[in-house]
């Protein structure tokens, strides 16, 4: 037997489980009324849903620039040399993405409320009471909370393999400490920050949840509005439409990504580590 | 690995029982928060049959389940004009009701009611109306009309409802037409007042579920509810007042249905049955205070409980309220309005 | 210098932290309500272990990846030595269709297995979640063992052949032994996108609810305080079983122990 053949049943499942279904949106994005139409992918065109996708990728966008603001220096101290031996600082970075994610959310939703502890707080300092919950910003702080982990770890898996000869030999060469950073770190960290963007902008885009629950229902994203087709308004046309221009949106931005990428370490793994 | 080799074959073996083969059971699909748990207990106990107990939201999300396999279901908790549609659909089984004859405990103006003529497919559950819960510390006077979820002195202090029907209903109620409008210019008159009421900041959240709690937690001055939510929340904070505006709202029946194909029939019947019993009616009416349907629990409840507007809203309240028709030809607006409407920035 | 990287560090630590150390504190509140402290108390704990919602969605969720995790791992390991083994275009063909689900946004992937079992009328329910589980599992597992076959010498199975072992024994005594590290990472990684999966089994199942699914619905009506308890215990577990794998070694897939949560 030949072993190429261990791969069959798996192929089966594939076909099955992922091919047939995504013909299936295939299948009912290009129809309507039974016969074959583009009004799904015309009705996209309209003003109120083209914003609900341009706010969604803005707001993304937002989400991945500040975790990399955040999260780059934090990956790079991280992976610094007096760091290495202290790898339960590392540890502890990891553990907050372990915990369920909608556990995460809730937390900031206890503490966002008008009556929560940061408005407690607020009226006790004196400032008074803030509207946090339900706005865009609590929405952006959700996503920033449950993302941020999502930039740190693959620059810091890139920077940490990275070779300390490099730097003193730098350093040796006469460069400053921001000549060496420029020069040498981060083209070093560009596959991570490649893969960290990937990894922060797809689920941002494509989340529902973080602003159902932060958003108070006042900010639809793009997946709201998938999710609203398929489970409230019972349009699966129109919602299949929505899909597959989500999944080449995502599929459009992870190969440009990529390219972006020279080495394409990235791109190993669906740039998903 | 070998320990946790052992520890996954433990949890395969396990994992069949979970799926519960038991030969007896019925499939319940209900609203949240709309049953007292203890009667489902009493139930499990008293007939054998296990309860499978599955959640919606609203109407519409409950709709769109059902369609997709309805006979994963053998109970279902749909409001009136979603039955009319469903019927029309051809999607709910004809009851028997030799087998429900807690039925006669309904009462006589429920008994005809135009959603389901002759009573053929459906046992009303409970019923209730619309209206603003208020927070009297936080409005400047009591409020009477629908306007005031406009007011913009109320900024983010406003809860509105994430159902189509409701939000845009009243919308309709204070523009002075009908919750039924199938008019054109009318649904484009109630977009563009959601919209301004959405834009100006008044709208603190679009939630269902969510409001009585927040409402407690005086979280907001005021808040569009079901009548029975609002009931529930009165009872934690005696600040709370529930009223059904002047220009009138909607009265609404949730009544229990089979779907068609549905694998438990007789079961579900004898479901419907139980929860028509008045101690067990009276069980679900303590427990989450919406209208009761059955005369029993009426002549079990005290005076003062009776006396309670909101869980017995008086005829002249009734008068003003009307029933939902099923809009089905009108759908397809009615959804793209409250699409932008939950778009609108 | 060193004093600013530090403080740096705690301060995104501490943004980290702050929301799951309130869920810790106020497990351990006497009172209801989190407006008010009304003394330290474990009652919650216990009224945890009596909660048949939560450990019913418990047991859904552990029962589900460990199923889920042992049919991917298989069927994963079993596809990865086909793959290896394949000619360009075949292979090329297989790897663009493990890529899909990984690179697919959750949504639409549980969106269109919600469609096929429609579709195909079968009840949503704890049956085709476990099904959408092994779907999205089974990448993980091939993504893992590849590289270990790739590292393998080839002719150790062909010598293995020579000597007069049978195909099946070659496989089981030669080839596992080689890639048991990469089968064990997958397998890790399998359990832990099971464990925190919401989004897909949200649109595969109805009539079952997992952990994630149960407190998305809580946080739309009332969450109980039994809630905070539970993350409390979730919380210690995690940190126990890091740090024990942690200390234990880096056997179980160096930078990849970094990939806990999936995000819909």
């Amino acid at each position: 037997m030949k072993r190429s053949y261990f791969a069959a049943p798996y192929g089966l499942w594939m076909a099955v489980f992922t091919i047939v279904p995504i013909f299936l949106i295939a299948y009912y994005a290009f129809t309507l009324g039974g016969g074959f139409s583009i009004e799904n992918f015309r009705m996209f065109l309209e003003p109120a849903f083209v914003g609900i996708l341009t706010f969604s990728l803005w707001l993304a966008f937002l989400c991945t620039v500040i975790c990399l603001v955040i999260g780059y220096p934090a990956a790079l101290l991280l992976a610094a040399k007096d760091m290495k031996r202290s790898s339960i600082v590392v540890v502890l970075f990891v553990i907050p993405m372990w915990m369920n994610f909608l556990l995460r959310t809730y937390a900031w939703m206890t503490l966002l409320e008008d009556t929560g502890l940061i408005n407690r707080f607020l009226e006790w300092i004196g400032i008074g009471r803030q509207r946090l919950m339900y706005t865009e910003q609590a929405v952006l702080m959700g996503m920033v909370y449950n993302f941020l982990p999502f930039m740190i770890f693959p620059v810091y898996s890139v920077l940490s393999k990275r070779d300390e000869r490099l730097l003193e030999a730098a350093q040796d060469l006469g460069a400053n400490a921001f000549m060496t950073f420029l020069r040498v770190t981060f083209p070093l960290s560009v596959p991570g920050i490649v893969s960290g963007v990937t990894m922060v902008f797809m689920p941002a885009v494509t989340t529902f949840v973080i602003p159902r629950l932060l958003g108070g229902g006042t900010f639809m994203m793009f997946g709201d509005l998938i999710e609203n087709q398929f489970l409230t308004m019972d349009d699966w046309h129109f919602g299949s439409a929505l899909s597959l221009i989500m999944m080449v949106l995502i599929l459009i931005s992870v190969g440009i990504l990529n390219r972006a990428d020279p080495s394409g370490q990235a791109a190993e793994g669906g740039g998903l580590w | 690995m070998k320990k946790l080799i052992s520890i996954l074959l433990t949890l395969v073996t396990l994992a069949p029982a979970l799926p519960a083969m038991a030969a007896e059971e019925v499939n319940v699909f209900n609203w949240e928060d709309y049953i007292c748990e203890e009667a489902l207990t009493l139930f499990e106990q008293e007939t054998g049959i296990k309860v499978n107990y599955m959640r919606f939201t609203t109407n519409e999300d409950m709709l769109v389940q059902v369609r997709a396999d309805p006979a994963n279901y053998d109970v279902i908790f749909p409001s009136d004009y979603i039955i009319e549609r469903l019927i029309n659909e051809n999607l709910l089984e004809e009851l028997d009701f030799a087998n429900i004859p807690g039925a006669a405990y309904t009462l006589d103006w429920l008994q005809s009611a135009a959603y389901d003529p002759g009573m053929k497919y459906s046992v009303p559950y409970m019923w209730g109306t619309v209206g603003i819960l208020y927070n009297k510390t936080m409005v400047k006077e009591p409020v009477t009309s629908w306007t005031a979820l406009w007011d913009e002195d109320y900024r983010g202090n406003v809860f509105m409802m994430d159902s189509i029907r409701d939000t845009m209903g009243i919308t309709m109620k204070m523009l002075g037409y009908s919750m039924n409008t199938r008019d054109q210019a009318v649904l484009e008159e109630v977009k563009d007042k959601l919209i301004e009421q959405k834009r100006s900041g008044i709208v603190k959240a679009y939630q269902v579920d969510e409001t009585k709690d927040k409402m407690i937690a005086g979280e907001a001055a005021m808040g569009l509810m079901w009548s029975g939510d609002a009931a529930y929340a009165m009872g934690f904070n005696e600040n709370l007042v529930y009223v059904v505006p002047d220009e009138g709202s909607n009265v609404w029946v949730d009544a229990m249905c089979v779907p068609k194909g549905a694998k438990h029939k007789t079961n579900a019947e004898i479901f419907i049955d139980f929860m028509c019993r008045p101690d067990i009616a009276l069980l679900n009416f303590e427990e989450i205070y919406y209208c009761t349907p059955n005369s029993g629990v009426i002549d079990l409840v005290d005076e003062e409980t009776l006396a309670n507007e909101t869980l017995f809203p008086t005829r002249e309240i009734i008068d003003r309220c009307e029933f939902y028709d099923d809009i089905a030809q009108e759908l397809q607006a009615y959804n793209r309005i409250w699409l932008a409407v939950k778009s609108a920035r | 210098m060193k004093a600013l990287r530090r403080a740096y560090l705690g301060l995104v630590l501490v943004f980290l932290y702050a929301p799951i150390a309130v869920l810790v504190v106020y497990s351990f509140n006497q009172s209801e309500t989190r407006a008010v402290w009304g003394g330290l108390s474990l009652k919650w704990y216990q009224a945890l272990f009596h909660d048949k919602n939560i450990l019913d969605a418990l047991y859904v969720t552990v029962s589900v990846a460990a199923l889920a995790t042992m049919a991917a791992t298989v069927l994963g390991t079993i596809a990865a030595i086909g793959i290896h083994s394949m000619k360009s275009w075949t292979r090329d063909l297989f790897m663009n269709v493990t890529n899909l689900p990984m690179l697919m946004p959750d949504i639409v992937t549980g969106i269109s297995l919600m469609i096929l079992f429609i579709f195909m009328k079968v009840p949503r329910g704890y049956g085709t979640m476990l099904l959408a589980h092994v779907t999205f599992d089974i990448p993980y597992v091939i993504f893992s063992v590849l590289p270990r076959l790739k590292r393998m010498n080839p002719n150790l199975y062909e010598a293995a052949l020579d000597l007069g072992a049978r195909p099946q024994t070659a496989l089981l005594k030669v080839i596992l032994p080689e890639i048991l590290p990469g089968v064990i990472t997958g397998a890790l990684l399998s359990f832990t996108m099971s464990l925190d999966d919401f989004a897909i089994s949200y649109f595969t199942s109805v009539r079952t609810a997992n952990l994630s699914m149960l407190i998305y619905s809580m946080t739309r009506r009332k969450v109980p305080p039994t809630i905070n308890a539970l993350s409390a215990i979730m919380f210690v577990t995690v940190l126990v079983l890091l740090f024990v794998v942690n200390n234990r070694g880096s056997d179980t897939g160096r930078g990849r122990g970094t990939s806990g949560g999936s995000a819909p």
